[in-house]
């Protein structure tokens, strides 16, 4: 579990957070959802430790992270697996060294034992037989799929994805957006996704947060912001011409 | 007010280079593969333009010596006082600042564009440490370089001098130990050794703290080459005063 207090970041006088208080549950995807500059990666970076807040507290798990020193902070993050946009993968490693990568920095195991654990998540991650190509060689999808295979194989106990599904095709997104939910279940970890993708949030919103202006405006299931009546949210959320259909054949009882 | 904040920011950067270490088997992995792209990497081109600088100064020095009175062994004890005193530390730092310094600012500067210095960090590794210090380790070879890069520089000067029939052998071979000032090689290899720190270190910091994206590393990379540059030449003044004057 992640509770943030009061979180306020600014840059050259510009006030981007605003007093957001949330709790991000353990075992469940927490979505983070909002428009485009309405803070929601700054809200991530600051609670990484990679932006300091100006304002606010972050515990994970009790433990008060935003009053770490870096040396501290540093230490806890052996714990959180990452997902980035672009995957950030190491583009001078193979498939397999990038998935090795943290138990090669953070364990004492032998080879032969990390190859096994890299096998295991790959193979999880439906990727087995590709270690040996480099990350240029391999689809944007399963670049994806790979930067998943790292990010959980340390099993860590925060799985935070930014935007996990842009420059994706809808049915690839639909895989990604599965597999992180079945991974949230299988090891029952907090995750946390931003996201502006609705058919994520009908896919595996089981708790959102929707940000506007860098304050917390709503917050729910996704069945529940299919419901509301909040303009702010039905704005943002009906946006689409897709799911503005799906909101009149609602209202006609269809 | 810029430049003081990038030279804080630049010692900082340093200070957090030599904060919570990588683990040791992966660092020893990461020093040998500096070692390989940034040294062994260079030595073709230190070699080819050792050898041609060494030559050229020797043809220039004997074509200028017309007055018979003048011992022909001077061109020599020119091209050696030349190529170890300047030639070889200081032009072949220059050259490597455009060869290793562009590297290292590129591949640095294109893992922040693409996040991966972010995953560095989120994964809880000291990523200035991880990044930055095997280079300054792999440069602290660099010494090596530069002893290859005088002796190729006299072996293109013997050449030139004597295939071009401007000096005979013997008379080459007493220029060249004419004079011999042991403390010399000390200055050039003292000054030789900052250049490799300073070679390591001002590219890492303009690639380290780039914003933007593609275009951005490609400015980078230039920048990073001027102010090396520039730094080397301030340190060679600062150092030739201290040692030498």
């Amino acid at each position: 579990m992640i509770q943030v207090k009061n979180l306020y970041k600014g840059f050259n006088n510009q006030e981007v957070l605003r007093g957001i208080s949330y709790t991000f549950e353990r075992g469940k995807t927490n979505l983070i959802i909002g428009q485009s500059g309405s803070g929601k990666s700054v809200f991530l970076k600051c609670m990484l430790g990679l932006f300091k807040a100006d304002k606010g507290t972050i515990e994970y798990d009790g433990k008060p992270y935003s009053s770490f020193s870096d040396e501290e902070q540093r230490e806890l993050r052996t714990e959180i697996g990452m997902l980035f946009q672009g995957g950030a993968l190491f583009d001078s490693m193979t498939v397999e060294e990038n998935v090795m990568f943290p138990l090669r920095m953070f364990t004492k195991q032998r080879k032969k034992e990390m190859l096994s654990r890299v096998h295991e998540v790959l193979e999880r991650v439906n990727l087995d037989g590709t270690g040996d190509k480099m990350p240029s060689e391999i689809s944007g999808g399963m670049q994806k799929r790979v930067a998943i295979a790292r990010a959980i194989v340390n099993k860590p106990k925060y799985l935070f994805c930014d935007e996990p599904n842009s420059g994706l095709d809808p049915q690839t997104a639909t895989v990604i957006d599965n597999l992180i939910q079945e991974i949230t279940h299988e090891n029952d970890i907090t995750t946390v996704l931003i996201t502006h993708d609705m058919n994520s949030v009908l896919e595996i919103g089981e708790r959102i947060a929707f940000l506007k202006d860098g304050k917390l405006a709503w917050k729910g299931t996704k069945d529940e912001i299919f419901q509301t009546d909040d303009e702010t949210v039905t704005n943002f959320v009906y946006s689409s011409n897709l799911f503005q259909k799906v909101r009149e054949a609602q209202l006609k009882g269809l | 007010m810029t430049y003081l904040h990038s030279i804080g920011e630049y010692f900082l950067m340093l200070k957090g280079v030599f904060g919570r270490m990588t683990k040791g088997s992966v660092l020893r992995n990461l020093i040998l593969k500096e070692i390989n792209e940034l040294i062994m990497g260079s030595l073709g081109i230190v070699a080819f333009l050792s050898f041609f600088i060494g030559a050229v100064v020797a043809i220039q020095t004997a074509l200028n010596l017309n007055n018979p009175l003048i011992p022909k062994s001077l061109v020599a004890y020119a091209a050696r006082q030349s190529v170890i005193l300047e030639f070889a530390p200081t032009f072949i730092s220059i050259i490597m600042a455009g060869k290793v310094g562009s590297f290292i600012t590129s591949s640095i500067g294109s893992m922040r564009v693409t996040e991966q210095i972010d995953a560095l960090e989120v994964m809880g590794i000291n990523s200035k440490n991880y990044l930055i210090f095997p280079k300054i380790i792999a440069m602290l070879t660099y010494p090596f370089v530069i002893a290859i890069s005088m002796f190729l520089g006299i072996v293109g000067a013997y050449c030139a001098a004597v295939l071009g029939n401007f000096v005979p052998s013997d008379e080459f071979i007493t220029g060249l130990q004419d004079d011999f000032n042991g403390f010399h090689l000390t200055y050039a290899f003292i000054k030789t050794f900052l250049f490799a720190i300073i070679l390591a270190t001002v590219p890492a910091y303009h690639g380290y703290y780039m914003k933007g994206g593609a275009l951005e590393v490609g400015e980078a990379s230039t920048t990073s080459f001027v102010w090396t540059s520039v730094v080397l030449i301030v340190t060679n003044y600062v150092v030739t005063q201290l040692l030498l004057s």
